[in-house]
């Protein structure tokens, strides 16, 4: 490819600063909120804050219940738990039948498959009433183990179309060469094909941890112990009706919105081929 | 490594479970700050008399009435709980609360308060304390408060200073709980002598007509959020508001004020009459120890208990002798209010309240935000009553569908077995059967189990009526109504087809945006020598890291119309700021902004992996044919793109079509539901006009069968792409 001209590349860096400070623009506003002394609004275009305390996060951080407990630690650990309890038990479970959909012949593939999109098209929020139902049929109402469960199926349709998208494209040599080294199947499925599909992996396993991390809606209605709730619910109480708490809600989003971040940053490389290799091949 | 993470992550979890103590006595409610601490306080005073734990739970006031609902009849609710008495005649209906009994006694308590707990004679709940709205003045920049409206009007100019951000009034006044002063004070009713709410009433419209007045001189702000009437008198630049006693709590130590009850209207010689609202605590019908729970809730409603609540949590006491303790007597705030009650209006329990709030709603921002005259809003409101309230429809006979349902199954059954036999026996044909069910199987328990059951129960439930937790089968009738459009002509935003266009024009803009400027932005990287090319991409997907509910939320922010960023930056430009969500386009747009900003990293990513899979041999043999840039682009560019793009497209289209999140939160639906796709409609039918689920259920088959439809017709365009 031709090296580009030093023109073009200004007008390159010019559209992508350009971008990255519309993109940046809400953030640095949410950060200001959280630094800022006053627990209101001003009308200012200005994204940097005029003075700066940490007091907003401290009240966040430091939240303790109305027994002088420490909740925010609590709802934390329950976050942890739940989300990474919600990304082990998805990425098995998606793991597995991806891969049987992908390798296997077997009747009801195909309508399985369709079926999987299907789900897709409900709306989420009216499954809240049978969902509620069943877990308290199950006995899990009012436990993480109940959260961890409806988080991890419900997010298995998406990752299960991506990583069968994604196996399908690793070519079935290298498993038949690793058969006919007398590897069993189970051996070729662990050691063969899971090390192959690392990047689609990431992208799934980020994908299952975000849709516990960030959800709030059933969190919020299946959970009723203050100490067990997740962070998204610890926020909604700075949200409420009659009075919101710009400072603490901002403090708290950006304690939300970390982790996810973080991970995005750790796993972007992944990211790009991850969610697209699967997807050129269909 | 990572398994042992599994296991110690699976056993936290179970243990989280399984660390559940025995039962003592469970109390719901919506407190925050000196009114939970007050509660906390006399519970325990509780425990220490009688010995019997009572356990606390706070929830956020939004969820809590659909927890009650859904959490009682389940027996996982509360045994006491503490709630406002208007919803009582809808609690007592779907069987949740039980009849006081016992030591209680009518005479300790205000009678007008206890009136308002009964229904049909009986009295349910132990009053607590008196809701009411007052008047709070700044006595620094208000030293005699008006007793009259014309006192109150000849006040405001003086107070009032627009450019500085200086009002001399300031409350919620898009809310009708804070509106309902004025229509009582105008002598407007809301109920006719039947009980059956009616707005259109010369009342109604004066009571509008005065408020509109007051905001369109500025001398009152628009769009006011609780959060703006707190910044608002905390620094002085609201000289009075009206607000409930829970706003004590909320003022700055700096502020000095009192507490009056609201002016007389000068025209009409009534007080502004607020809504009485008394707080209880109801004991539910499920309770396994019904015994000590009347006793918790009588304890809490009277004597040293009420003495505490007084004192702590600020409130205003239903118990009569509270009034006699002198730490009561030396309250200036607790007696302001009493005598401020004085006046209000109890709102009755009836569930026709209940039904009031969202035409009302409605109907008052059209006429703020200047989409409605104050003379015709009483006739809008009605015509919007009438909509969300639909008459049950007649029952249907469930047989003919039964057996429908049966003649399907055996006729596919049938048609199943009798496919043309095949060639290979069963196990010729499917060689890995075993193998495949053992790597399906977990996968396809918890499917079935949460995501198939409780969809099938959806589909099923749109061919009932649900009303005060009883279901009637009622056939079809539900989409008969929705596509009818019955009750509104289909240009009305009620209408399902209205919502329907929205839904199709905000899936459309939102995929075309999304696609072009990701496309755009991964051109832009595309090139590997690129200089910071690892820090742009970073900083671009940062949109799609934050909680969708967050961005909503600090976008519905940014787009407030007197302390928002964006009118912020208007401003700076030397333009005039918008009000955004007063008209459907300012509205949607702010909606398409938010959700632009959250989707556009998602395509972008995605092209950029197909941007990179494509060989630059292609390009080089392009150049070498002399091809111009348009014409790669064209001919190498978008043919290559398209297989990894067009599936993440109808992703994205089914996800936008879906996005409850944003119009939810940043427009709400706004100007009067004119912004409201399918999805938060649905949500709207099931959990806030009544919980009227199957009609609710409906609206999503619709929607589910509308993605059907496009999916159908995306499923070909990806087998033309095959072909091709």
């Amino acid at each position: 490819m031709k090296k580009p001209s030093g023109l073009k590349m200004a007008f390159i860096h010019a559209g992508l600063s350009l971008m990255c400070m519309v993109t940046l623009y809400p953030v640095l506003w949410v950060v200001k909120m959280a630094l800022s002394p006053s627990d209101g609004l001003s009308l200012t275009a200005n994204p940097f804050p005029d003075a700066v305390t940490f007091d907003h996060f401290r009240e966040v951080l430091l939240s303790t219940d109305v027994h002088g407990r420490w909740v925010f630690g609590r709802q934390v650990l329950s976050s942890i738990i739940v989300s990474g309890a919600t990304t082990v038990v998805g990425l098995t479970l998606a793991v597995t039948a991806a891969y049987a959909l992908s390798r296997f012949r077997f009747p009801g593939k195909e309508g399985g498959m369709q079926a999987l999109l299907i789900t897709q098209m409900f709306p989420a929020t009216l499954m809240l009433v049978p969902i509620y139902s069943i877990l308290q049929k199950l006995r899990l109402l009012d436990s993480l183990t109940g959260l961890v469960l409806v988080y991890a199926t419900t997010a298995l349709p998406f990752c299960i179309w991506m990583l069968k998208g994604y196996f399908d494209t690793l070519p079935r040599e290298l498993e038949e060469a690793a058969v006919m080294d007398g590897a069993t199947p189970l051996q070729v499925f662990l050691r063969v094909v899971l090390p192959l599909a690392r990047p689609a992996l990431a992208v799934t396993a980020l994908f299952s941890f975000m849709t516990a991390w960030n959800e709030f809606v059933l969190a919020a209605t299946l959970i009723n112990d203050p100490t067990r709730f997740t962070l998204p619910v610890a926020l909604q109480r700075y949200v409420g009706e009659y009075k919101v708490e710009w400072g603490k809600f901002a403090a708290c989003a950006l304690v939300v919105s970390a982790p996810v971040m973080a991970l995005f940053f750790a796993l972007q490389k992944h990211l790009v081929g991850g969610l697209t290799a699967g997807g050129v091949k269909g | 490594m990572r398994r042992l993470c599994a296991l110690v992550l699976l056993a936290a979890a179970w243990c989280a479970h399984a660390a559940e103590g025995p039962a003592p006595l469970k109390l719901w409610h919506a407190y925050r700050g000196g009114e939970e601490k007050a509660l906390l306080e006399a519970t325990n005073l509780y425990t220490k008399e009688t010995g019997v734990r009572v356990d606390l739970l706070a929830l956020p006031y939004d969820a809590y009435a659909a927890k009650l609902t859904n959490a009682i009849p389940h027996g996982a609710g509360p045994d006491v709980f503490i709630f406002n008495h208007e919803r009582l005649r809808n609690f007592h209906s779907q069987n949740l609360v039980a009849p006081t009994r016992g030591a209680f006694r009518r005479e300790d308590y205000f009678s007008n308060t206890v009136e308002a707990l009964e229904v049909d004679g009986q009295v349910y709940g132990y009053p607590m304390s008196l809701k009411s709205l007052a008047l709070y003045v700044n006595t620094k920049l208000v030293p005699r408060p008006p007793t009259t409206t014309a006192e109150l009007l000849a006040l405001l100019p003086t107070l009032s200073n627009p450019a500085e951000g200086r009002f001399g009034l300031a409350y919620e006044s898009g809310d009708f709980y804070f509106h309902a002063p004025f229509l009582f004070g105008f002598d407007g009713k809301l109920f006719d002598e039947a009980g059956k709410a009616s707005f259109d009433t010369p009342g109604m419209a004066r009571s509008l007509a005065f408020v509109k007045k007051l905001q369109d001189e500025k001398l009152m702000p628009q769009e006011v959020s609780g959060a703006l009437v707190k910044t608002l008198f905390n620094d002085g630049r609201a000289a009075m508001i009206i607000s409930g006693p829970w706003f004590a709590g909320e003022i700055a130590p700096s502020v000095a004020y009192r507490v009056v009850a609201l002016p007389t209207v000068s025209e009409t010689g009534t007080p502004l009459r607020p809504f009485l609202g008394v707080e209880a605590a109801f004991v539910t019908a499920r309770t396994e120890q019904a015994s000590t729970a009347h006793e918790l809730a009588r304890f809490l409603s009277l004597g040293e208990a009420s003495r505490v609540r007084t004192t702590l949590g600020r409130q205003i006491p239903a118990d009569v002798q509270a009034y006699q303790l002198q730490a009561v007597k030396d309250d200036t705030l607790i007696s302001s209010f009493r005598e401020a009650a004085v006046n209000a209006t109890p709102m009755p329990n009836t569930l026709e309240m209940a039904r009031v709030w969202e035409p009302m709603k409605l109907t008052l921002r059209a006429v703020l935000q200047g989409g409605a005259q104050p003379e015709d809003a009483g006739a809008l409101a009605d015509r919007r009553y009438r909509a969300l309230h639909r008459e049950r429809p007649p029952e249907a006979n469930p047989v003919p569908w039964l057996g429908l349902v049966g003649v399907m199954a055996v006729g596919g059954t049938a048609w199943v077995l009798r496919r043309p036999a095949p060639g290979m026996t069963f196990r010729q044909r499917y060689p890995d059967v075993a193998r495949a069910a053992t790597y399906v199987a977990p996968a396809a328990v918890g499917l079935l189990v949460l995501v198939f059951i409780p969809f099938s129960v959806g589909l099923g439930l749109s061919l009932f009526h649900h009303e005060a937790g009883q279901y009637t089968f009622v056939g079809l009738a539900n989409f008969v109504d929705i596509l009818a459009s019955r009750g509104y002509s289909i240009t009305e935003p009620l209408s399902f087809y209205f919502t329907l266009v929205v839904t199709l024009l905000w899936a459309a803009v939102n995929v075309v945006l999304h696609v072009s400027i990701g496309l755009g932005l991964a051109l832009l990287l595309k090139d590997p020598l690129l200089k910071l090319r690892g820090v742009y991409r970073v900083l671009l997907i940062i949109p799609w890291a934050v909680p969708n509910y967050i961005t909503a939320l600090m976008w519905k922010g940014m787009f407030h119309q007197q302390f928002g960023a964006i009118n912020g930056l208007l401003v700076a430009l030397g333009l005039e700021p918008v009000s955004w969500f007063t008209r459907f386009s300012t509205a949607f747009a702010a909606n398409v902004a938010t959700n632009t900003w959250l989707g556009f990293p998602f395509m972008m990513v995605v092209a950029l992996g197909a941007l990179q899979s494509i060989p630059p041999e292609l390009y080089e043999a392009a150049e070498v044919d002399g091809a111009s840039r348009w014409t790669q682009f064209r001919h190498i560019t978008l043919p290559l793109l398209k297989p990894a793009m067009l599936p993440a497209v109808i992703l994205g289209s089914v996800w936008t079509f879906n996005m409850f999140n944003i119009i939810y939160l940043v427009s709400g639906g706004e100007p009067g539901g004119a912004t409201d796709i399918l999805v938060s409609e649905a949500f709207r039918w099931a959990f806030q006009r009544n919980e009227q689920y199957g009609f609710a259920a409906a609206y999503s088959v619709l929607i589910f069968v509308v993605l059907l439809g496009w999916s159908v017709f995306t499923k070909r365009l990806m087998r033309t792409e095959e072909a091709a």
